[in-house]
């Protein structure tokens, strides 16, 4: 697996659902296409349900790494500039 | 004249408290209604009604204040709108729905489509005792399939397809059964676990899965006076004309052994569960 330089960062360990999601996206809005954020998030429902939101909005995920604290870290490249 | 309750019942005109008063279902097939249907029932509600609608816990609209002797002209007037009354009493049963695969993300079957094909086939139909089926797109359940005397539930059969599979291990965490594992790069997939939800192949970033989309369903479930779960019997159903084979056969089972007002759980347990099952396997397996 091809390794990735991460572009920048977001904690959305902080929140619950919906402003999970809004935190990434947001996020994720501040990029540049072809960039990769790095989103941490906690188990349970935010990693069941994060990483299909994101991928519904048509971004690339590339890696779920598990911290083994209870939080995960969800890798994505930016796809689309509005 | 008398009043003929019984032929009125089955019209869908329901019998209010209020004499001569009747309040009118309408046959609504998966929750769905058009504009110009709801146009007139706005109409009629007010020419002919009390100038509101009731909505029913198993998605139909009624109409009450009806009087009886406008009965002609309000189904004259509703047929204008494409509204014909629905049924109530002995038979088949407003066949609800979710908004399933069509409009919503977790859908995984077109419960619409199904619904008008169910409604085609049996709606109306002569029976024993009452019969409802309820069609739920997935897993979430928005429908609540095993209310129903014959419930409906879409699912995602999955297989892990190596080559497009990345190692991200979305899926391990998508899944909320514990079913999938990821060692070495590999997917494992515990199908005694699975539960055909689909959330590994809508939350896989490079569906990498090869999917069959299919039909759960559940026998004899009641929510009135006595309440019942349904129950599934059978495996995961690939196909939809082996589904309504199974729809067929269940009630087939019910019209030629169901006592009169005996809902379908009852003669299950009545004539025996291993009987129906039987039976049920025989259409499945055929």
């Amino acid at each position: 697996m091809a390794d990735f330089i991460i572009d920048d960062t977001v904690d959305i360990t902080d929140v619950v659902c919906p402003t999970t999601f809004v935190k990434a996206k947001v996020a994720l809005e501040e990029l540049d296409e072809g960039q990769i954020l790095s989103i941490k998030m906690n188990d349970g429902e935010p990693v069941q349900n994060v990483p299909r939101s994101i991928k519904e909005e048509g971004h690339k995920i590339l890696k779920l790494i598990d911290n083994e604290d209870g939080t995960y870290d969800l890798i994505v490249e930016k796809v689309g500039d509005e | 004249m008398a009043v003929d309750y019984a032929t009125l019942k089955k019209g869908g005109f329901m019998r209010q408290k209020q004499k001569n008063n009747f309040s009118l279902r309408l046959r609504v097939v998966g929750g769905n209604l058009t504009a110009k249907q709801l146009a007139k029932i706005a109409e009629v509600a007010e020419n002919f009604g009390d100038g509101y609608v009731h909505l029913t816990s198993r998605q139909s609209v009624e109409i009450p204040f009806i009087k009886v002797d406008d009965v002609e002209n309000v189904k004259e007037a509703l047929a204008q709108g494409d509204v014909e009354p629905g049924v109530c009493g002995p038979r088949v049963r407003t066949i609800t729905a979710c908004q399933g695969m069509a409009i919503c993300p977790s859908g995984c079957i077109d419960t619409y489509a199904l619904a008008k094909e169910l409604d085609d086939r049996y709606f109306a139909r002569e029976l024993p005792h009452k019969f409802k089926f309820g069609i739920t797109g997935c897993q979430n359940n928005c429908l609540k399939a095993e209310e129903n005397d014959l419930g409906i539930k879409g699912g995602i059969k999955v297989d892990w397809k190596e080559s497009a599979c990345i190692g991200c291990g979305v899926c391990v965490k998508a899944c909320r059964q514990n079913a999938i594992t990821l060692k070495d790069g590999k997917i494992t997939v515990d199908k005694s676990k699975c539960n055909f939800c689909g959330r590994c192949f809508k939350a896989c970033p490079t569906d990498a899965w090869d999917t069959v989309n299919g039909y759960i369903v559940s026998f004899g479930g009641l929510f009135g006076n006595s309440i019942n779960k349904g129950e599934t019997i059978i495996p995961f159903i690939e196909d939809k004309e082996k589904l309504l084979k199974i729809c067929d056969t269940a009630i087939k089972f019910f019209e030629e052994n169901a006592k009169p007002s005996e809902r379908f759980k009852f003669t299950v347990d009545r004539v025996g569960k291993e009987k129906f099952k039987e039976k049920i396997l025989e259409a499945y397996n055929g």
